[in-house]
């Protein structure tokens, strides 16, 4: 092997806990945590659509879990998902048409995405509150 | 030599691209596209409807352009977050057994969630 008695000059690879914080690091492990509640979500409202399906009787837990404190809960980490997730996929887009693919644009519209999943949800939950 | 980068063996062979490699990764945008629109169109829909209600919810339901936009947002939801969750597994799970196990288990779920979601809307709609 060539360099066999040579001390290591040669670059190391990445290691994890020397890697600084990106946040397009985090926008892109939240588009998968996002992408499994949003699977989650899906399988709900398969199971809702079914209660649905077999009359009141078999619909009246369904409307209890949903009009509880824990299925409310759930409604709106769901919604939060579908809003982060929407809004990083657009920008999976157009990152696929080559624009705005480089550090500084991917940086500014990673926190965008995230405002974004912040705000949605809470707006929504303002408005249905204000109006009612 | 410098004709052709192709191996012997390759060229013995004499197979080329299945040219289907991209399949996955295609099907995967143009769901994201059409998901743009369909998800947000019933996740606000759907809850300015007050869907938690039953009977808010049937008549929601029964509404047909939002029954056949239920039918695709199911079609093209499932689709999507099969081939992501399949992503997933073959990024993460390498044991040849659990993988295989995981991936026929994501793609017999998602069929029958979605067959399960379609029918749903169809008897709701169809009144039966």
């Amino acid at each position: 092997m060539a360099g066999a008695g040579r001390p290591a000059a040669r670059p190391l690879s990445p290691h994890l806990q020397i890697w600084r914080w990106h946040v397009t690091m985090a926008s892109s492990i939240f588009h998968r945590f996002s992408g499994v509640g949003l699977y989650l979500g899906a399988a709900g409202l398969a199971i809702w659509l079914m209660a649905l399906a077999s009359g009141p009787q078999a619909y009246a837990p369904a409307e209890a879990l949903l009009t509880s404190w824990i299925g409310m809960a759930a409604l709106y980490l769901v919604f939060a998902s579908l809003a982060y997730h929407w809004a990083n996929g657009v920008r999976h887009l157009l990152w696929d048409t080559g624009a705005h693919l480089n550090p500084k644009a991917a940086s500014g519209s990673a926190w965008l995405a995230i405002l974004f999943a912040l705000v949605a949800p809470a707006a929504l939950f303002a408005v249905l509150n204000l109006g009612a | 030599m410098a004709s052709s980068m192709r191996t012997p063996l390759g060229r013995v062979r004499g197979h080329g691209a299945a040219h289907s490699g991209t399949s996955h990764f295609i099907a995967e945008r143009v769901t994201a596209i059409a998901l743009f629109f369909l998800a947000p169109w019933f996740a606000l829909s759907a809850t300015f409807a007050g869907v938690a209600s039953y009977d808010a919810a049937v008549a929601f339901v029964r509404q047909p352009v939002n029954a056949v936009g239920l039918i695709l947002l199911i079609a093209v939801a499932f689709t999507h977050m099969s081939i992501g969750m399949r992503v997933i597994v073959e990024d993460y799970i390498h044991k040849p057994a659990t993988k295989t196990l995981l991936l026929l288990g994501n793609a017999f779920l998602c069929a029958a969630l979605a067959a399960a979601a379609a029918f749903a809307v169809l008897r709701i709609s169809l009144g039966a």
